[in-house]
């Protein structure tokens, strides 16, 4: 177990340098000075030739790529041109609002998903097994921007029960996370419904039923537990995905997470920090999802004999 | 064309039973109606349409629902029904151009990567790992910033992200393709490598690059209407489904109406997108079928 965990870390090596490359190429090729964003209408050429000096644009490009790769790995992601204060602890300070979000939104797709696949799975071909996924399928379909607002104006305006955005108390979590589990619950519920049929099929739930075992017991132990195996890593990659930010969700429920931050300095053409928060969530995305894989291979012994 | 159609009776019969299959999936049949109907729609937009997208008119801004105007009006007294009619262009343009270079791409990288080996395997499938690394809509959004924002550089960021997948499919594919018989019998015969690649391996695979492009132009849609709602596709005026809404959200409180359709439309669209990729899974992929 030990060994295939070192040989997971080692493989993350290289996506990880191709990341903060395909990042640096990205805002290398970003029209526009820098320095001029910077100083906005009052720099005069000198000062701006001395200032993109300072910075070290002027250096070729290998030059300015290894420097900007040997920053990132001591952890130090620039600047931000709005305050320029260092970007990385600001990303750091966002993180609990998305993780919080992203909990919760997990939390209601997973009720949701679960529940609907294995009625579903049992009662196959079943009217609402038909509808359940119908309703699944929209769900997938359906933005979450569009959701979003929809929970807005009947929760919100309509029925005052919920405020309507910003962040403070569970009141305020209720809708973004519901608007956010939408997706992956839709997606939880039909994985959910395909891998307990695929169970069920099987010849030890035969072997179950023909020993006289009740069909509740059939169902709820014996299946159960090798249908969740197929769906911790559903869910494990749908929490990887969320955490790597709610960029439409935050953006209108003003929740302040990292989403929020991104599109925030996306607007005011604060490119260190676009940086930053793409590297930053593209790092915890890999690195959520090598987890999921290790759990995985802990719940299904015969993935670490590959 | 026909004659070689004639020849292939194995593939033909193929695809009669595949095509049999699809039609008794209903739900695959209503995803092929609402595609085949958006169509139309997009393509006859400038005589169904009851008023000009583009037309202001002060007088009458942000009514509801009427007979004059059945999906009411935005702030700039722009019939929105005409606008959602516009709209499909924008949608089924990204949903087949950008679907169209990402699966370009993929189909072209996925055949190397799987038929050659080596180190050029190792580095697109090196490649393939990175971009499924990424979150994808922030990386699309980085890209479409470095370059942008405009409708032509959705279509851009879109094709040049959305590859991977398809990429990752056609190399398993050609994988155990490859080694099978005619391949060999090609290759006795003197085919030439790219001959071999595009004349006989990718027909072979042509069931799953269809599966994952109708997935695909449904996600496309998908990530157009995210990237306009965010400002960062299409520009004002142009009637994209995803900035009607981004207008829309302002008056929410006092016009559901306006947020409402635009976002009914995206979503019966992308609907119909995935229910006809689920169903053409079922039908193309007996081995599938249980």
């Amino acid at each position: 177990m030990i060994n295939y965990i070192i040989r997971r870390l080692f493989l993350t090596i290289p996506t990880i340098i191709g990341i903060i490359t395909i990042t640096f190429l990205l805002m290398y090729v970003v029209p526009g000075d820098p320095v001029r964003i910077l100083m906005g209408q009052r720099g005069d050429p000198e000062t701006i030739a001395m200032i993109r000096k300072q910075m070290g644009l002027d250096d070729p490009l290998p030059v300015q790529y290894f420097r900007f790769l040997g920053n990132i790995l001591r952890g130090d992601f620039g600047r931000s041109y709005a305050t320029n204060r260092p970007v990385l602890p600001e990303i750091l300070s966002r993180f609990p609002a998305t993780l919080k979000l992203a909990l919760a939104s997990m939390l209601v797709a997973s009720i949701i998903g679960l529940t609907a696949g294995i009625v579903s799975a049992t009662r196959q071909y079943s009217f609402f097994d038909y509808s359940s996924m119908v309703v699944a399928l929209m769900g997938v379909s359906a933005p979450v921007f569009w959701v979003g607002l929809l929970l807005m104006w009947i929760f919100g305006y309509t029925l005052g029960w919920l405020p309507i955005s910003g962040y403070g108390g569970v009141s305020y979590l209720i809708l973004p996370a519901i608007a956010l589990g939408v997706r992956p619950a839709a997606y939880i519920a039909r994985m959910t419904r395909s891998s307990f049929l695929e169970v069920l099929r099987q010849d030890y739930i035969r072997t179950a039923r023909a020993k006289g075992l009740p069909e509740r017991r059939v169902i709820y132990v014996h299946a159960m537990r090798n249908t969740l195996i197929t769906v911790i890593t559903v869910l494990g990659m749908e929490l990887a995905s969320l955490l790597s930010g709610a960029v439409l969700t935050e953006t209108i429920f003003a929740w302040p997470g990292i989403g929020r931050l991104s599109v925030d300095a996306i607007i005011k053409r604060d490119h260190p920090m676009v940086q930053g928060t793409v590297l930053f969530t593209a790092i915890i995305f890999i690195f959520a999802n090598l987890i999921v894989d290790i759990s995985y291979a802990f719940l299904d012994p015969r993935i670490r004999y590959e | 064309m026909n004659r070689k159609m004639d020849n292939k009776e194995v593939s033909t019969s193929y695809w009669k039973d595949a095509f049999k299959r699809l039609r008794k999936n209903k739900l695959a049949m209503v995803g092929l109606y609402i595609i085949l109907g958006l169509m139309v729609i997009a393509i006859l937009a400038p005589w169904i349409a009851p008023y000009d997208p583009y037309e202001v008119n002060y007088d009458e801004y942000l009514e509801p629902p009427s007979l004059r105007h059945p999906l009411g009006t935005d702030e700039f007294g722009r019939d929105i029904l005409s606008r959602i009619i516009f709209g499909a262009r924008v949608s089924l343009q990204v949903g087949i151009i950008a679907e169209g270079i990402a699966t370009a791409i993929g189909v072209l990288l996925g055949s190397i990567s799987g038929y050659y080996g080596g180190w050029v395997d190792h580095l697109i499938v090196e490649l393939t790992n990175i971009i499924f690394a990424f979150p994808f809509l922030l990386f699309v959004i980085a890209i479409v910033v470095s370059l942008g924002p405009s409708l032509t550089n959705v279509f851009i960021a879109v094709g040049i992200t959305g590859w991977a997948g398809t990429a990752r499919l056609i190399r398993g594919q050609i994988l155990s393709l490859k080694e099978s018989e005619y391949v060999e019998a090609a290759r006795a015969l003197g085919a030439s490598n790219t001959r071999i690649i595009f004349k006989h391996i990718v027909p072979n695979c042509i069931a799953p690059i269809i599966i994952s492009a109708t997935l695909g132009m449904g996600g496309a849609i998908m990530t157009e209407a995210s990237l306009s709602f965010l400002g960062l596709g299409a520009q004002p005026p142009i009637p994209s489904w995803g900035s009607m809404i981004d207008y829309a959200k302002d008056f929410l409180r006092t016009n559901l109406w306006y947020s409402f359709f635009p976002g009914l439309a995206i979503m019966i669209t992308v609907f119909g997108f995935n229910l006809l990729g689920d169903g053409l899974r079922d039908a193309l992929d007996p081995r599938l079928k249980v």
